[in-house]
């Protein structure tokens, strides 16, 4: 069961550091970010990518995408 | 929304983005702006707001291109690449007085963030107490952001709000063109132009505002921002953006080196001021209230070319703010910190340090 995070509404840093408290609390996952700018989808996945997590996209409806994170 | 590959947020994409922002600031000193003043958003708003009478200042006034420009290059880019997003209504009026007080802030010191990079590339040795105050100011910035700081979720807009500064910038530049610059007038139609000063020091009009376009289409697609340059390394020790304020400075050190016009030193520094106190505490409230807002006075313009109707309420702040600066004697001079400077520095330091205590909310 992944925790899911909701970062939509959010510019950074704000869903980069959801996502870190997340890691904080779990530090293994695996976890699903809801974004909805690209800006935060990258520096997103930058974040979980530099902590050693895959990181895998897909399109939601009205522009969101997730971003499935969980640990290789 | 569509996860696609965007050469300019990798790390070569930044580093590019910054060494060309380099350049193209010190080719615009080269042609005409102000010493180490290239690109400067919070000095050229300064100048717009005196273009447009907002203040009276008549040292400063002239309807930089380049602002207009990076509005209307980062809404192309948003066009361009789907990221047209009208989004908005997270604390608007607490987002313009932030840009307020940091347009005013940064005043007193005399450069918003990428003047901090001019200066310093220029060998401006004030600018090193520029540069340990904005990033003190960052600092207590990311103090609240680890208490849970947060001006709340945007929702999304109407497709016609994020026009609206973008617009504003387009109708701005059709007056720039009916109302030109006419030599040895300190007004053209309804525009005021300064006949000395900084604001008399421009480069060409089209390579002002190709610059500004270059800039704000670079800008949205890299997120360049010298204020998450600093925040990020501090916050969670990311130094992607930090690259390209880096990139930004080595590439106009270089540009400057070459053209001889690096003059390291205290001395016969242009648009500075001698206090470092000041310099010190005046970015750090700038860069205090840059932190709280989410982004460098550059950053919001490109976010409101993207729609964002938050960083476009930020950007009237900053240019309402500089406009008082000097209507109430908060701005300094080259000589000296204005008459009301250290007051307007200490109350935005406290208004901002506020905004950041009553909005902070643990695991926001």
């Amino acid at each position: 069961m992944s925790t899911t995070i909701d970062t939509r509404g959010f510019s950074c840093p704000q869903p980069v550091l959801m996502f870190l408290n997340a890691v904080k609390a779990d530090d293994h996952g695996p976890f699903c970010v809801l974004v909805d700018n690209d800006a935060s989808l990258e520096n997103v996945s930058r974040a979980a990518r530099n902590r050693g997590f895959s990181v895998e996209t897909s399109a939601e409806a009205d522009g969101v995408t997730r971003l499935d994170i969980s640990k290789q | 929304m569509k996860p696609g590959f965007n050469f300019f947020s990798t790390t070569t994409g930044i580093i590019a983005t910054g060494l060309v922002f380099g350049v193209l600031a010190v080719l615009l000193q080269q042609s005409g702006n102000p010493g180490n003043m290239g690109i400067c958003v919070v000095c050229f708003n300064r100048d717009i707001a005196g273009a447009l009478g907002l203040h009276r200042a008549a040292v400063v006034q002239y309807l930089r291109p380049e602002i207009l420009g990076m509005v209307l290059g980062a809404f192309g880019a948003a066009l361009a690449f789907g990221e047209y997003k009208p989004r908005g209504g997270s604390a608007p009026i607490t987002r313009f007085l932030l840009g307020a007080i940091a347009g005013i802030g940064a005043l007193v010191f005399l450069g918003c963030p990428w003047r901090v990079i001019l200066r310093l590339a220029g060998g401006d040795a004030f600018a090193l107490f520029g540069l340990a105050g904005l990033i003190f100011g960052v600092g207590i910035g990311t103090v609240f952001f680890r208490k849970g700081f947060s001006l709340g979720r945007s929702q999304s807009q109407g497709k016609v709000s994020g026009l609206i500064l973008p617009g504003i910038m387009l109708a701005l530049t059709a007056l720039y063109l009916a109302d030109p610059q006419i030599a040895g007038e300190a007004k053209s139609g309804v525009l005021f132009y300064s006949l000395k000063g900084p604001g008399a020091q421009h480069a060409p009009f089209i390579f002002s505002i190709c610059a500004g376009l270059a800039v704000g289409f670079l800008a949205q697609r890299s997120r360049f921002c010298t204020m998450g340059a600093l925040r990020d390394v501090l916050l969670f020790k990311q130094w992607h953006l930090a690259l390209g304020f880096l990139a930004m400075l080595a590439a106009a050190l270089v540009l400057n080196l070459f053209f001889g016009a690096f003059h390291p030193g205290f001395e016969n520094q242009p648009v500075a001021q001698p206090d470092n106190l000041w310099n010190f505490l005046g970015m750090t409230t700038a860069g205090l209230a840059f932190a709280l807002a989410g982004g460098c006075p550059g950053r919001q313009l490109f976010m409101a070319g993207e729609g964002d109707n938050d960083a476009a309420v930020f950007a009237l702040g900053l240019l309402v703010g500089t406009a008082m600066a000097h209507n109430f004697g908060m701005a300094s001079s080259p000589a000296s910190v204005g008459p009301h400077g250290i007051a307007a520095t200490l109350a935005g330091l406290g208004i901002c340090l506020c905004i950041g205590f009553f909005n902070c909310k643990r695991g926001a």
